[in-house]
């Protein structure tokens, strides 16, 4: 169990500030929750702390040490949004899984592991054969859980996972993230823009806006008892409490 | 891929140009070894002869017969022209490629040197390349293939770039792999076919530039020949046989029109099938599609009152599949009153869309729309188009779409782009429609509406796009209001201010609503009635606030406890729904969710269960309506059902 550190971040793209000063720790064997609006900074923070967006200022450490963003192994993995991009048109299930492989270990070993990993997420090991063109959304989010899962990480972010995806299978792939969590003890950032998703799946959330982290703690009390004007407004904002109906 | 490239020869233009690529690269192997001796026979009592039997095409100043030469010269001008296309690509690819391997700053700099090189017209450089390499077939050679690097790196940088941008480049970087196996396994061969389709033309187009430099006597010198070379030899007896020129003439031409041809429907036939996302497979319908079963008609719809704003009767959509017509939307029937908020729910593929564009007759050019009934306050909006007609649509039904990014033209000011409206529907002077476009935007909450109406649409942020949308919608009165996911793209926060501003406008104005929504807690906050949309049927229509509890189809039942709100109990895992959606192509006899349903049976499965009112005000098309489902699954038999979709 590793815990996942944000000290002090700051990214900045010329003189906009994506991510102002952020600090948020993500305590090994957790979910965290990282909540707020489009442009509010959550998706910048998590590349940074991938090496796909440079650090301004500021350290992101795992268990104290800086992320490595070079060569293998790679011990923070991430899962993007959406899954008709996220994985190669042209290469196999079985390939994109075994490409995130640390290397060594014959074919054979490879193999069984690529089906130790489809198991893992649910899904029948023929199709590691098969190319993502034949699969659904949801199948393909699994791919991509097995495929982050496949670098042996210690952390997993997970970027608006489930937004890309039709609702009778956005529970399937919750139900796994809670289940893999449970199960292998992975530290995971859960990163939405939805409250209801987040407060399944999260024990911890984080509320940013506008680039800062405006409030966090377990998710119990942030979602019930919010510090935060905006919070709140976020709170208030979930469909489904209020009603707009006509008057009969 | 066998398929495309069969499909590549299946068209007319196709099959010609590949006959004609294999006769040109025929010929180009077999040329030199049946005619060269004939080639080279040199008779000098019939030197410079017209046509005749026993020289087609005449002979040169050395009596040799041109026709022969013409023929074994494609050898020669073929090899030639693909060594330069072949330095051409190699030269662009690698100077496309590297600004992806050298990362950012490195690659700046290759890429500002290949922009200043497309600059330069090719010829320009081929004629600059030829004068340093000096005349002659290495040189000309050269000149082309590095003339027409730039393009190609070009457009390789272009294509590396978009494909550089995707998700699974930054997967495989983030698990550790290398930038050059990276560009190798995954950048290459996804960007392959238009550089493919490029070569090809390419080929076709260095033979001509081959052609033009042999014929200025840059290119191939004497004694090898190649169809430049003879164009440039015949040109100056034209006056005597013009055969001597027209005849490598057409050759050049041949053969640049066989690999142009080539190229072009290689372009067509690999059109290329990567799946992009739900809504893009939505709309293109892969699978074969059974025969149409006979329409279930579904009954009891009552009579329309005379506050009926929209009435659908039999509602079909068809459009042509690749194995016959494909039915996305089958039998729909419902209709909305005057103020009422209607709500369709569906997952990706249920044709609720579909339904939408038909109701505002948008769907696309090559579908059909079929209904018994379709009406807008009594106009029949099947009926041919006229311009009366078309004004009642244009004031009284208003659409807003997902996506507000893509729904203003962005080089026109919003309130130009309001204002047209009013002076194309409603006759009214610029001046008065752009007051009334202001009005309009105060009335959908933008501040500052006046200034406002002179911005582009890039300097709206999205819900103020999306409001000004609405905006457009309210420039005449409109009965009638058709939202197509219009909070999907926006944060919740201004998704509440949208749907307050919905709900506000139907409330002073008694408009009725049509809110399409992938999202069931979106639907049951606004709507009055939702109707659940499932492989293009409705197969149930309740009044929204039965939606959570009283839902009575499986599937309805299945959609909302699949959605966690924020009272879902948090130790029990969320129920989920088994399989996958069945696309509307290949729908069952019986009831399209048979497949994925718990209750199903014998009958369920051949049997169609048409759309019966079991109450008032809530119809639902299903055998087992209401049965309780079996007991909450256990963890493991959720994992079984789980590892099926």
């Amino acid at each position: 169990m590793s815990e996942l550190c944000f000290d002090n971040v700051t990214v900045r793209y010329g003189r906009t500030t994506a991510v102002d000063g952020v600090s948020l720790t993500v305590p090994g064997g957790e979910v965290v929750g990282l909540v707020g609006e489009s442009g509010s900074g959550k998706s910048t923070l998590a590349r940074a702390a991938v090496g796909l967006a440079p650090l301004t200022s500021g350290r992101i450490t795992l268990d104290g040490a800086p992320v490595p963003t070079r060569g293998r192994p790679r011990p923070l993995q991430m899962v993007f949004q959406d899954p008709y991009s996220s994985l190669d048109p042209r290469m196999t299930v079985g390939g994109s899984v075994a490409e995130a492989m640390p290397p060594g270990g014959t074919r054979a070993e490879r193999r069984a592991e690529v089906e130790r990993l489809l198991d893992l997420v649910h899904l029948d090991p023929v199709c590691a054969d098969h190319v993502p063109s034949r699969l659904s959304g949801g199948q393909r989010q699994r791919v991509a859980l097995a495929r982050a899962l496949a670098a042996r990480p210690r952390v997993v972010i997970a970027d608006e996972i489930t937004s890309a995806l039709d609702v009778s299978v956005q529970g399937a792939v919750l139900n796994l993230v809670r289940e893999l969590q449970r199960e292998l003890g992975l530290t995971i950032l859960f990163i939405s823009h939805n409250l209801a998703v987040v407060r399944y799946v999260a024990s911890h959330v984080a509320v940013m806006r506008h680039g800062r982290v405006v409030e966090q703690g377990p998710t119990s009390r942030v979602l019930t008892a919010p510090d935060h004007d905006y919070t709140r407004e976020l709170l208030a904002a979930v469909p489904g409490r209020t009603t707009r109906r006509s008057q009969p | 891929m066998q398929g495309r490239w069969s499909r590549v020869v299946r068209t007319p233009v196709g099959l010609t140009a590949t006959v004609l690529v294999v006769a040109v690269v025929a010929l180009a192997c077999l040329g030199p070894v049946l005619w060269g001796a004939g080639a080279d026979a040199v008779d000098t009592d019939d030197i410079l002869a017209g046509p005749s039997a026993e020289h087609w095409a005449g002979t040169d100043n050395l009596g040799r017969d041109i026709l022969l030469r013409t023929l074994v010269a494609a050898r020669l001008s073929i090899v030639l022209a693909l060594l330069a296309i072949a330095i051409a690509v190699v030269a662009g690819l690698l100077l496309g490629s590297a600004p992806f391997v050298l990362g950012r700053h490195a690659g700046r700099v290759v890429t500002a040197a290949v922009n200043i090189a497309v600059a330069f017209p090719g010829l320009l450089l081929a004629l600059f390349f030829a004068v340093v390499f000096g005349a002659g077939a290495t040189g000309a050679v050269l000149a082309i293939g590095l003339a027409g690097a730039p393009a190609f790196a070009r457009l390789t940088q272009t294509l590396v770039a978009g494909v550089a941008a995707r998700d699974y480049v930054a997967a495989a970087g983030m698990a550790g792999v290398g930038r050059i196996r990276i560009l190798f396994r995954h950048v290459l061969p996804n960007i392959a076919e238009p550089l493919v389709v490029n070569t090809t033309i390419g080929a076709g187009n260095a033979l001509l530039a081959f052609a033009g430099l042999s014929f200025l006597g840059l290119g191939v010198q004497s004694p090898s020949f190649d169809w430049g070379r003879l164009l440039y030899d015949g040109i100056g007896a034209i006056y005597v046989n013009a055969a001597a020129a027209l005849t490598p003439g057409a050759a050049v031409l041949l053969a640049g029109l066989a690999f142009n041809l080539f190229g072009e429907s290689v372009a067509k036939g690999l059109g290329v099938p990567v799946g992009v996302g739900p809504r893009a497979r939505a709309s293109a319908p892969p699978a074969p599609a059974t025969a149409p079963e006979p329409a279930v008609r579904d009954e009891d719809v009552p009579e329309p009152s005379s506050d009926v704003v929209l009435d659908v009767r039999d509602l079909e959509v068809t459009f042509p599949g690749p194995a016959g017509p494909v039915r996305l939307v089958r039998g729909v029937s419902f209709e909305v009153r005057r103020g009422e908020a209607v709500g369709i729910v569906g997952e990706s593929g249920s044709g609720k869309s579909m339904t939408a564009l038909a109701i505002t007759r948008l769907v696309a050019d090559h579908g059909r729309v079929d209904a018994s009934r379709l009406d807008l306050l009594g106009t029949d909006l099947l009926a041919p188009d006229t311009a009366v007609r078309r004004r009642m649509l244009g004031t009284s039904l208003a659409m807003v779409f997902q996506d507000p990014m893509t729904s203003f033209n962005p080089t026109r000011r919003i309130g130009a782009q309001l204002a047209e409206v009013a002076t194309h529907h409603q006759g009214l002077t610029r001046r008065e429609a752009m007051a009334r476009a202001v009005d309009r935007l105060t009335a959908v909450r933008i501040p500052d509406a006046d200034r406002r109406a002179g911005q582009y649409p890039h300097e709206f942020s999205g819900g103020m796009r999306q409001r000004a949308m609405i905006g457009m919608g309210l420039m005449g009165a409109p009965a009638l209001i058709v939202a197509d996911e219009p909070t999907t793209a926006l944060d919740v926060t201004v998704q509440q201010q949208v749907l307050d501003l919905l709900g506000a406008i139907r409330e002073a104005d008694d408009v009725a609503l049509v809110l399409i929504s992938h999202d069931v807690t979106v639907v049951g906050e606004v709507c009055d009635r939702v109707l659940v949309m499932y492989a293009g049927r409705v197969v149930e229509d309740l009044p929204a606030a039965d939606l959570a509890t009283a839902a009575r189809h499986p599937y309805s039942r299945a959609l909302v406890d699949a959605v966690p709100d924020m009272s879902t109990d948090l130790t029990k895992p969320l129920a989920t729904i088994p399989g996958r959606p069945v696309s509307p192509a290949d729908a069952p006899p019986g009831c399209a969710y048979a497949d994925r349903c718990p209750l199903a049976d014998a009958r369920c499965r051949t049997e169609d269960p048409p759309l019966v009112a079991d109450s008032r005000r809530h119809r639902v098309a299903c055998w087992h309506a209401g049965e309780p489902l079996p007991a909450d699954l256990s963890a493991d038999d959720l994992v079984e059902t789980v590892e099926s979709l």
